[in-house]
């Protein structure tokens, strides 16, 4: 297990203020002046040695994101860095607790980042649900405006920049990093065409660098105890702490800072007091996210919790988002619900997103019933793969996989429902859909 | 369309908010608002501003509060930009009310997280304290709303009521929650069973030490550590 | 200039080319829904996927992705074709299978793609998605629940016409497109939207159930509605123009037409002229040509005589109304129906020289008394791709909507003498100035914005930035012609013998003598005649037309004019034999030939050539613009006025009737 001391988020429960004066005691804003001095250069590659990979999902190498924007820019188009704290992939609810626990660790890190990528501002994007996190928010850059810590010569930096908060107002699709830009600029979250990346032209035209949350909230700690503190954790190419979240039929869900490719037993048992009904009640496991597809018991017991270990499982880590389901549950349903978020969500703009994901949740939910033709699974799979790849951002490629999963490893339970229902030899039009309330 | 409700500009509903302008203390607020945005870019503060105008005509309403076509109408006016914009922005985003809603606007997450947790006993609580999903309670005082991921899964099943989060429900401590309200009372918002937030029930297996403490542990950071 | 194979072919395409326009360049078709040449590219139908290398191991939109040197671009192969079966197949499960109802119904990309993409077969179970219609107007009848949502008439609106008024509410697969509150969209150029719309969702409301595409006789001409010189195709099936369709010219409309060139055209066939009268006892009679001709015959003119030229009509008619005016003995001649009486000694003085399309470029445009919106609408357009590139726009006026921001200075014209500090700033440092005049500027304006020539340097090495807009499809042909008198029209007030080309604007109240009209549509001009001659409309003849850039065009004969009436030119070669002084042409190839001898220029199709010179006319301006000479912009002529649309569009967009009616 980790050592409470090397654990970056120790207020990560909230037990003590989350006020400046409490921060500052917890070692926060500790002559971060300091870590400015080391320069620009420096702290990216600090960063990048750390290992320390976006905590957002996708895992992009964060230091490497930061030197992709323009080390002058212009007067006119400055360079702003972007912090997403959209948080709503269903299972995730970490950013949820740094926001209203330990947010100078946030602003701190905005600092930090934003200088080193030489931005002139930050914008901290909430999602518009996390409205007393919000408030905490507000106060809490309020605070380090008043003790001089960001804006005009931050911290006695010399170096000016401002940390905004911006508020969502209710849709998944502003986590996607451009959406997220088009929200910011007061229209509908539809994510934007790429290229232009983010880092060329970004929000208000502008270089624009888009990091999660607890990627910006690290950084101090990194710079601090240096790269090799921090790439101490975890395997190869995965390294570093992280925070996981556990819901569903675990007897304790949390939200833990754990070292990176602990394994998903180690995890559980010391943390979550194991699977509800003992391990051999475990059914599937969704590690990262409603995004991934899920993975079935025996492949998830022992697998690492890291990008690499829950590739092999045909998985992914995502946000470590860890969505438990033991043998109780209707996995049709739990990913049709799934189907339906993503339905949901949609943003509308592009097509195969648009169409697919209210016909793959349609045929989901008669799945779910049994209302279909053994020949409606794969003609469902073969839509899935006409969405995956084919739409504007990944919300098409998110509403995809978790039916895939489901498909590859529980096939014979949605045969099972459709032979049950005396359906599967038939043929004949599908019983007419609900509309959803 | 199954469910998006259509907007009408009828002519009570301009009559009743053709006027609308901010109260004094929310004009403050606006302005600040729109200053986070460079200059040019006051379109950056529609999403706020709309936010601001709900809950204005929800304190005139008492209720959650919800956005009156005038009322996008003076958003857009407010930061120049054409209404069919705004009235994008407000059909997009779902925590936008297109159409009145109670005093308390009950946002129970149905998305999987919550379902493995029970929320389909929180959802049977509200159906026996008689809500219903998408409609108001005769007494205006419930609006039911069947709501995506709100980001507490390690505290499923929630529900969000106004600005408060109530978690780690089962069906009992949903109807007391009602009923309290009903009552007029202000039930506690947060975990119903006792949790502080997101620590495994019953005590945090990690950071003991901060329980009790603001502690600080710069001071063990040089000790060898587990690797 | 990347260079790249498309299925290997090498192309080389200019810098800042898409992938999609590399693969025409190489003869490929990209199938495409959202994607539009003047639109801005939204990326959004993924119809366009093709597979690219180097490049993510997904298809590419090409509509979006910039050609680069080295890329390898595949549009046949398995995981291109998959891509466009499976986005076809997307946009098929909510389309309603409703073809044989539809006006889309053989002009639909969704039928052309689904054809030639599509499977062939619906996989899709469950029911369908309905969306209830919308209100836009009276140009725009919508069956939204056709819509693929490519927001070609959202980008549209908000992009060329400059109308923010459509948009898409809500989000995912219950996105909807919509006016705002689904009231009338205000814009005169709405009716692009139909043409825009790559399926049957957005119809033209007055054309709908009228004809299928395909038995439409299509007849290439030109637009009479204004000065812009619009090229259309006038589709026309037996004697009926059913429906009018802009064509692409680059210089002139682009592909726009505005809804009056679109939708006046059920004007043809109401009020028609359709048999000769004669104005006996004060009542018009029905009488035969012989008859009517022999009362003009009877007239005492003693050679004076006169013709009036109306907006509308082609140089053919003016040429050959002046040649039997001439032959009488007569000697004046003017088109300027309204009083106008500007000087047109150097025609370049009253040309829009920068020209249409120059106007893109121009990067700083003072407008002077003109409703550039309603005068000429696709000229507007162009003013508004220039503030895209930068350009600053004043203006001098009553300040009106423009659809752009303008600086207004103010309605004085003496500001013309004496410019505000700003715009000679502006102006001072500008590449290509443009100055716009336009009617309501000319009497009292003229000559001080010619002063401006010198003033703000409009003239320089390959630019000429001093613009006249005119509003009259006739006005420079008719000047070119000569038709145009030193004093305007008052000049011609007390000829003995007046003809009138279809001239309904005019006060016929001031003429004394006699007065003969000659048109299609009983309007203001037959009301006051003594002789009703009837002519034919621009789309029963072939014309020559030049617009207000000075470009010569000619248009076809579409249908055959109703009744008796016959082409004008041929009128007046009739009644000249009976007047007794027989024209030398029998046929419009003769009438051509001699019009060509005497004024040149009208020969060739294209810019005619007016040499720069300053005409002598005063140099200060005094007096107020009290206001534009366009009062409603769908009733400017006899055609319009004729039209239950055009009558429409005007009770309902400028004077602000409700018409909205519940969804069908």
């Amino acid at each position: 297990m980790l050592a409470d001391k090397d654990r970056i988020f120790t207020n990560l429960y909230g037990f003590q203020p989350w006020n400046l004066d409490a921060a500052r005691a917890r070692g926060d804003w500790d002559n971060t002046k300091a870590l400015l001095e080391l320069g620009q250069d420096k702290i990216i590659d600090v960063v990048k040695a750390s290992g320390l990979r976006g905590r957002g999902g996708a895992g992009f190498p964060t230091g490497t994101k930061w030197s992709f924007m323009p080390k002058e820019p212009k007067p006119d188009r400055p360079n702003f860095l972007v912090i997403n704290a959209d948080e709503s992939e269903p299972g995730s609810c970490k950013d949820r607790e740094i926001i209203r626990h330990d947010p100078h660790k946030l602003i701190e890190g905005a600092l930090v980042a934003g200088f080193a990528m030489r931005a002139r501002a930050a914008y901290i994007y909430i999602r518009g649900e996390y409205i007393r996190e919000a408030e905490t928010l507000f106060a809490a850059v309020a605070e380090a405006y008043q003790a001089g810590l960001i804006g005009k010569n931050a911290c006695g930096s010399g170096y000016d920049f401002d940390v905004f908060v911006h508020r969502g107002a209710g849709a998944y699709i502003c986590g996607e990093e451009t959406a997220m830009l088009e929200s910011l600029e007061g229209k509908k979250g539809q994510p934007r065409l790429k290229p232009p990346f983010p880092a060329g032209a970004g929000l208000y035209g502008c270089p624009t660098t888009v990091n999660n949350v607890e990627s910006i909230a690290v950084a101090p700690t990194i710079l601090r105890r240096g790269a090799e503190w921090f790439s101490s954790f975890g395997a190869e190419n995965n390294k570093g702490t992280k925070l996981f979240q556990i819901s569903g039929h675990v007897n304790k869900p949390c939200v833990v800072e754990e070292a990176m490719s602990i394994s998903f037993r180690e995890l559980i048992e010391t943390h979550c007091g194991g699977i509800r009904g003992g391990w051999d009640n475990l059914l599937a496991v969704i590690p990262g996210g409603s995004s991934v597809p899920l993975v079935p018991a025996a492949q998830i017991i022992d697998c690492a919790m890291d990008f690499d270990g829950l590739k092999a499982v045909g998985s992914g880590l995502g946000t470590a988002a860890i969505i438990v389901m033991d043998k109780s549950t209707d996995v049709v349903r739990a990913i049709s619900r799934i189907s339906y978020f993503y339905k949901h969500e949609s943003c509308g703009q592009c097509t195969p997103c648009r169409e697919g994901t209210g016909w793959m949740w349609r045929v989901m939910e008669r799945l779910r019933t049994g209302e279909a033709d053994i020949g409606e699974i794969d003609m469902l799979q073969q839509v899935t793969k006409q969405v995956e790849g084919h739409s504007i951002c990944a919300l098409g490629d998110a509403a995809a996989w978790p039916i895939q999963g489901l498909i590859r490893h529980f096939r014979p339970e949605l045969e099972r429902r459709i032979t049950e229902r005396g359906n599967g030899l038939g043929g004949g039009m599908a019983p007419m859909q609900e509309a959803a309330e | 369309m199954a469910d998006a409700p259509n907007i009408h500009d009828e002519a009570e509903v301009r009559a009743r908010w053709g006027a609308f302008a901010w109260t004094d203390d929310n004009q403050r607020k606006a302005n600040e608002v729109i200053g986070r945005y460079p200059a040019g870019r006051q379109q950056s503060a529609s999403i706020p501003l709309l936010d601001l105008a709900q809950r204005q005509v929800g304190a005139e309403t008492s209720t959650q509060g919800w956005l009156p076509v005038p009322v996008i109408e003076f958003v857009a006016r407010q930061i120049g930009v054409p209404y069919i914009r705004v009235y994008e922005v407000a059909t997009f985003y779902t925590m936008f009310n297109l159409a009145p809603v109670g005093r308390y606007h009950v946002q129970v997450c149905g998305t999987t997280p919550c379902v493995l947790g029970g929320s389909d006993d929180v959802f049977a609580a509200c159906k026996n304290h008689g809500l219903v999903k998408g409609r108001t309670t005769p007494d205006g005082l419930f609006t039911l709303t069947e709501v995506e991921c709100m980001g507490n899964c390690s505290n499923a099943p929630m529900m969000q009521i106004n600005d408060d989060n109530f978690e780690d429900l089962d069906y009992d401590s949903t109807t007391r929650i009602l009923e309290a309200l009903a009552r007029g009372d202000t039930p506690t918002p947060g975990s119903q069973t006792g949790r502080r937030s997101s620590e495994p029930a019953g005590g945090p297996t990690t950071l003991t030490a901060m329980v009790q403490d603001n502690h600080d542990y710069r001071g063990e950071w040089n000790t060898a550590h587990a690797g | 200039m990347p260079k790249l194979k498309v299925d290997g072919i090498e192309v080389e395409v200019p810098q800042g080319a898409t992938v999609l326009q590399a693969c025409e360049a190489a003869g490929k078709e990209i199938p495409r829904f959202c994607y539009h040449e003047r639109l801005s590219i939204a990326g959004n139908c993924r119809m366009c996927l093709v597979e690219v290398k180097p490049g993510p191991p997904k298809p590419q939109a090409s509509c979006a992705l910039p050609a680069a040197d080295n890329q390898e671009v595949f549009t046949t192969t398995p995981m291109v074709k998959n891509a466009r079966e499976g986005i076809m197949e997307f946009l098929l499960i909510n389309h309603p299978l409703d073809c044989p109802i539809c006006d889309q119904g053989g002009e639909c990309d969704l039928q052309d793609q689904s054809v030639a993409y599509g499977r062939g077969h619906s996989r899709y179970a469950e029911n369908k998605r309905a969306v209830t219609e919308k209100y836009m107007g009276p140009i725009v009848k919508t069956i939204m629940t056709r819509c693929i949502q490519c927001t070609r008439c959202v980008r549209f609106a908000e992009e060329v016409a400059g109308v923010e008024e459509i948009g898409a509410i809500y989000r995912g697969e219950n996105m909807q497109i919509t006016s705002y509150l689904e009231e009338a969209v205000t814009s005169e150029l709405s009716g692009n939207v139909v043409d825009l719309c790559p399926v049957g969702a957005l119809t033209s409301k007055p054309y709908a159930y009228e004809a299928r595409p395909w038995e439409l006789k299509k007849t290439l001409t030109i637009d009479v509605m204004d000065a812009v010189g619009t090229n259309i195709r006038l589709d026309s099936r037996g004697r009926q123009v059913l429906r009018c369709v802009p064509r692409i010219n680059e210089d002139v409309n682009e592909e726009w037409a505005h809804d009056k060139t679109r939708h006046a055209v059920d004007g043809l066939v109401r009020r028609r002229l359709d048999r000769p009268y004669v104005r006996q006892g004060g009542k018009l009679v029905p009488v035969s040509w012989d008859e009517a001709f022999r009362a003009i015959a009877a007239v005492d003119h003693g050679c004076s005589v006169a013709a009036v030229a109306g907006d509308l009509v082609d140089c053919e008619t003016m040429y050959a109304a002046k040649a039997l005016v001439r032959a009488l003995g007569g000697d004046r001649f003017e088109g300027r129906q309204t009083g106008m009486d500007y000087d047109t000694s150097s025609l370049a003085a009253v040309n829009f020289n920068t020209t249409i399309a120059g106007t893109e470029r121009a990067d700083a445009i003072l407008l002077v008394g003109t409703n550039l919106r309603w005068e000429a609408p696709l000229v507007n357009t162009r003013v508004r791709k220039a503030i895209k590139k930068g350009a600053k726009v004043f203006a001098i006026g009553p300040e009106t909507e423009l659809t752009y921001k303008a600086e207004w200075l103010g309605d004085d014209l003496s500001l013309l003498n004496d410019l505000p500090q700003a715009v000679r700033d502006a102006f001072g440092g500008a590449e290509r100035p443009m100055v716009i005049v336009g009617g309501a500027a000319l009497k009292g304006g003229h000559g001080a914005a010619l002063g401006l020539v010198a003033a703000l340097g409009l003239i320089k090495d390959g630019w000429n930035g001093f613009n006249v807009v005119h509003m009259a499809a006739a006005r420079m042909g008719g000047l070119m012609l000569g038709y145009a008198a030193k004093g305007g029209i008052a000049d011609l007030h007390d000829a003995k013998l007046t003809f009138f080309l279809g001239a309904d604007e005019v006060d016929y109240t001031r003429f004394t003598g006699f007065k003969v009209y000659v048109g299609h549509h009983g309007d203001a001009g037959a009301h006051h005649a003594d002789v009703v001659l009837p002519g034919v409309s621009y789309a029963e003849k072939s014309g020559t037309y030049v617009n207000l850039e000075g470009r010569v065009q000619r248009g076809e004969r579409a249908v055959f004019a109703p009744g008796d009436a016959r082409e004008d030119w041929s009128i007046f070669r009739a009644m000249s034999d009976v007047l007794g002084c027989t024209l030398p042409f029998d046929s419009l190839a003769g009438l051509r030939e001699e019009m060509f001898a005497a004024v040149p220029a009208l020969r060739h199709q294209g810019l005619a050539q007016y040499d720069w010179t300053m005409p002598a006319v005063g140099g200060s301006a005094s007096g107020t613009i009290a206001g534009y000479p366009i009062k409603d912009f769908y009733l400017t002529n006899a055609i319009c006025r004729a039209s239950p649309t055009m009558q429409r569009c005007s009770a309902e967009l400028v004077h602000g009737q409700d018409f909205a009616e519940a969804a069908e």
